[in-house]
């Protein structure tokens, strides 16, 4: 913490630390939609942003992938570390950057492709050579997103024809299949009905195992039930960030009490 | 051993959005030089003098016989057109028959001009015995911008809002009485704005009136009634371009020029007028 | 009472009319259809179908007149395939330009642009290409005259561009915008983006913007008319392509003008003409199919 050079205090979770923001603030024109976020993000590790919409969680989340620059007026000040490195210079190479930080949406937009085109769309971009291979990566993200099975007979089969649910963990494989480190989320089940959110959530906790997860979600049960850290959002500042039993049960800040008690948002 | 460098995506998308610039480039510039060059060749040769004169080459024949020519194909298309769009916004309800409309819409604005040329000659000039002249050629013109007015009149009865309608429905307003006097004069700016644009697309058309009305004479060029050939700017270039060679060719140039200037000038009329009913417009 | 039931009749008449004239575009391309079909039969009275669309000669004047098709429709298919080989990827390309790469102040520019330059007449088109352009040509490629097929493709391409332009604009614009973030955010680069997702993803509505091109540049007249030369003989090769050739269109309007009404010259004048309809009533009716297609997906 004596490191950082910002005078908030940010609270600092043990073990390797994947992604680093410094003194992060996001304008839309004028607009000022993050105000000095400074957050560290561990290693392997579900971290969950609540709270209310228009808070600017999922705009934080697009500050990681700079998916930001698609928006013509959007700046960005301060900085984003990914495993010490800014992604921020002026010579990222930000293709390469969103093949290490995958996104999954709101909603799920398969290709109008094939199921298996869907998959390999991600290493044929980046230059995957040999037929096998590229089989055996399609298999490997599919099983990873836990959707092999009810789709391995139909690879062919446009992707348009799954259902809602299947349509998400194909856009998780989807990711998977690049060979990402982090996993960005937003809002992931949102579209979704309970048994297919119940599917992605556990698919979450195994993922977790091999990659650095960060979910944005406005339903606070699923960020208690899947993450270890949570940060709780408003009018675009980090109110509190900590460890998600801490910020559940004993939460340090008033306004995130009322959160999680649900007195507003 | 040499490592040939991989062309990177990087790469490979600087030399692709190079590529489509030089197509977005060679889509405009060529035609657009080519316009350029056309007035800077027509200048010399365009006077008063030239636009008002019946000699030969002089333009006011077929700048009468145009004017003619594209006001009396409003006048027949108009009501034919706007009574089809206030069919298809107000009255059809979505089924084969409108699908069906939809479709012969699509075609009408797709049959070749040439096409309609003869249509026009078989029905008009011939069955019709009107001959060749004015009114055949307006009849036919009308025709081939039907689609058009169609279109755009439909477009701007659907524009106005629902909440007018149901305003006026409340009042114990019949449909018609609703659309005599609600929808037909919000939606006016958009019909007037349709109908310019089919009037300058009828002004640039050649090949629906060389068989139908067009001609060119040296003797008697202005029509005394709706049963004489007519001169039209558009065939006057034709024939001084392809027959007639004793034409100056600065006067070839200008009389391309003001056909253009005058189908331009048309468009933006129509754009502007958009624009002025629209502020004028509040909902 | 006497006013309002007066009123009422009035209405009841307006209404129907308005019925009627909704269908008025049905009625019109049956009308055409059956005109054109009328005064083209009577062809057959002088010559036999094999002769009209596999006869090598067209000399409707000689003794006895040869009315083969052959030579004009294949002049139709040089010229026009000339012009989609120019027109189809420079347009796409243009399109493809204008909604997914230019700057905004720049979009601002290309698209009324290229909506000027559909409304340029085709005659104009033929004038500078007769005057300009061939001259230019015929002097650079060595050439003996400057009317020939090539020629007639390129002033069509430069027709039929802004078309294909916009058709394939509004359905390049109407692919989701979510498809695009998704693939950005698998790290592909905009131009990957939009070559392997965003294009494919237009395809109907691309296909019915070449369709609508297609459908433009047979039908043109004026412009082939006045540059292509007008000789009736069949073009041979590549190397057809820098020789006149005479189009369907054009020789519809070329000689309609000179011959005796119900003579058989006449007749097949309009057999042509139906000729002309039917192709665009296939093209455009695929094309409206295609249409309707992406507007399903884009939904």
């Amino acid at each position: 913490m004596s490191e950082s050079n910002t005078d908030r205090p940010i609270e600092q979770p043990e073990g390797e630390i994947k992604i680093e923001t410094r003194g992060l603030n996001l304008f839309y024109d004028a607009f000022r939609a993050l105000t000095d976020i400074n957050v560290a993000i561990p290693a392997r590790q579900i971290t969950a942003l609540i709270g209310p919409s228009g808070c600017g969680k999922s705009s934080f989340l697009r500050c990681l992938n700079r998916m930001n620059d698609l928006i013509d007026d959007a700046r960005v000040e301060g900085d984003v570390l990914l495993d010490g490195g800014s992604i921020y210079e002026d010579d990222t190479d930000v293709a390469q950057l969103r093949k290490r930080v995958g996104m999954v949406f709101q909603t799920p937009n398969p290709f109008p492709m094939s199921i298996y085109d869907n998959v390999a769309y991600g290493p044929r971009l980046h230059g995957f050579g040999g037929r096998d291979s590229l089989g055996e990566v399609v298999e490997k993200s599919l099983r990873g997103a836990a959707l092999w099975d009810e789709v391995k007979d139909n690879l062919r089969k446009s992707a348009l024809d799954l259902s809602g649910g299947q349509q998400q963990r194909l856009s998780i494989a989807r990711v998977l299949a690049v060979g990402p480190d982090v996993l960005l989320m937003d809002e992931p089940c949102s579209a979704l009905d309970p048994t297919a959110t119940f599917r992605i959530e556990e698919l979450m906790l195994e993922l977790m195992e091999r990659y650095t997860i960060v979910i944005v979600t406005h339903n606070m049960y699923q960020a208690s039930r899947v993450s270890q850290h949570t940060g709780f959002f408003l009018l675009g500042e980090l109110i509190e960030y900590g460890s998600t039993v801490g910020i559940f049960e004993n939460p340090k800040d008033q306004r995130t009490d009322d959160y999680v008690r649900g007195r507003f948002g | 051993m040499r490592v040939l460098p991989r062309v990177t995506p990087r790469i490979s998308q600087a030399i692709a959005f190079a590529l489509l610039w030089m197509a977005a480039l060679m889509v405009i510039l060529p035609v657009t030089a080519l316009l350029v060059v056309m007035f800077v060749k027509g200048r010399g040769s365009l006077s008063w003098s030239l636009v008002t004169s019946t000699e030969a080459g002089g333009l006011l024949a077929p700048i009468v016989g145009t004017t003619a020519l594209v006001t009396l194909t409003a006048v027949i298309v108009a009501p034919v057109g706007v009574a089809a769009a206030i069919y298809l916004s107000e009255y059809a309800r979505a089924g084969r028959l409108v699908r069906l409309i939809r479709l012969a819409i699509v075609n009408l604005a797709g049959v070749p001009s040439v096409v309609y040329g003869l249509f026009g000659l078989a029905l008009f000039v011939m069955l019709l015995h009107f001959g060749r002249c004015l009114l055949a050629g307006a009849c036919t013109m009308a025709l081939l911008v039907l689609p058009l007015v169609i279109t755009a009149a439909e477009e701007a009865l659907r524009q106005v809002p629902r909440r007018l309608r149901e305003a006026s429905f409340a009042l114990g307003a019949t449909r018609w009485q609703t659309v005599r006097r609600v929808v037909l004069p919000n939606a006016l700016p958009g019909i007037i704005t349709g109908l310019i644009l089919s009037v300058g697309r009828a002004a640039g058309e050649t090949a629906p009136i060389l068989f139908t009305a067009a001609f060119y004479s040296l003797t008697d060029p202005f029509p005394k009634s709706l049963f004489d050939p007519i001169e039209v700017l558009s065939y006057r270039l034709f024939v001084i371009a392809t027959e007639v060679p004793r034409i100056e060719e600065g006067e070839k140039w200008a009389t391309a020029a003001v056909l253009v200037a005058l189908v331009l000038g048309l468009n933006a009329l129509a754009v502007i007028a958009r624009a002025r009913l629209r502020r004028a417009r509040r909902w | 009472m006497v006013k309002q039931r007066a009123q009422r009749g009035w209405e009841w008449l307006i209404e129907r009319a308005i019925q009627v004239a909704g269908a008025v575009a049905i009625i019109f391309v049956l009308m055409i259809f059956v005109f054109l079909l009328r005064d083209a039969l009577p062809v057959f009275k002088a010559t036999t179908a094999r002769e009209l669309l596999a006869g090598k000669d067209w000399l409707p004047t000689a003794e006895p007149p040869r009315f083969g098709f052959l030579p004009l429709v294949l002049g139709s298919l040089y010229v026009t395939i000339g012009a989609l080989a120019l027109a189809m990827p420079l347009g796409l390309a243009c399109a493809a330009f204008i909604s997914e790469v230019a700057p905004r102040w720049m979009k601002e520019v290309l698209k009324p642009g290229v909506e000027v330059l559909a409304t340029v007449p085709s005659v104009v088109f033929g004038f500078l290409g007769l005057l300009l352009v061939g001259p230019w040509l015929a002097d650079v490629l060595n050439l003996p005259v400057g009317l020939f097929a090539a020629l007639g493709s390129l002033m069509l391409a430069f027709m039929a561009m802004p078309t294909i332009v916009s058709v394939s604009e509004d359905a390049i614009r109407s692919v989701p915008a979510a498809l695009r973030e998704n693939s950005l955010a698998l790290g592909a680069t905009q131009w990957q983006t939009i070559w392997r997702v965003v294009l494919p993803a237009a395809r109907s509505g691309i296909i019915a913007g070449v369709l609508l091109g297609v459908g433009r540049a047979i039908g043109e007249t004026m412009t082939v008319l006045m540059v292509t030369g007008n000789a009736a003989v069949i073009p041979e090769g590549l190397k057809g392509l820098l020789r006149p050739v005479r189009t369907l269109t054009a020789t519809i309007a070329g000689e309609m003008g000179e011959t005796v009404v119900g003579s058989p010259h006449y007749h097949a004048l309009f057999a042509m003409g139906l000729i002309l309809f039917l192709i665009a009533f296939l093209t455009n009716t695929i094309a409206d199919a295609a249409i309707r297609r992406s507007g399903r997906l884009g939904r």
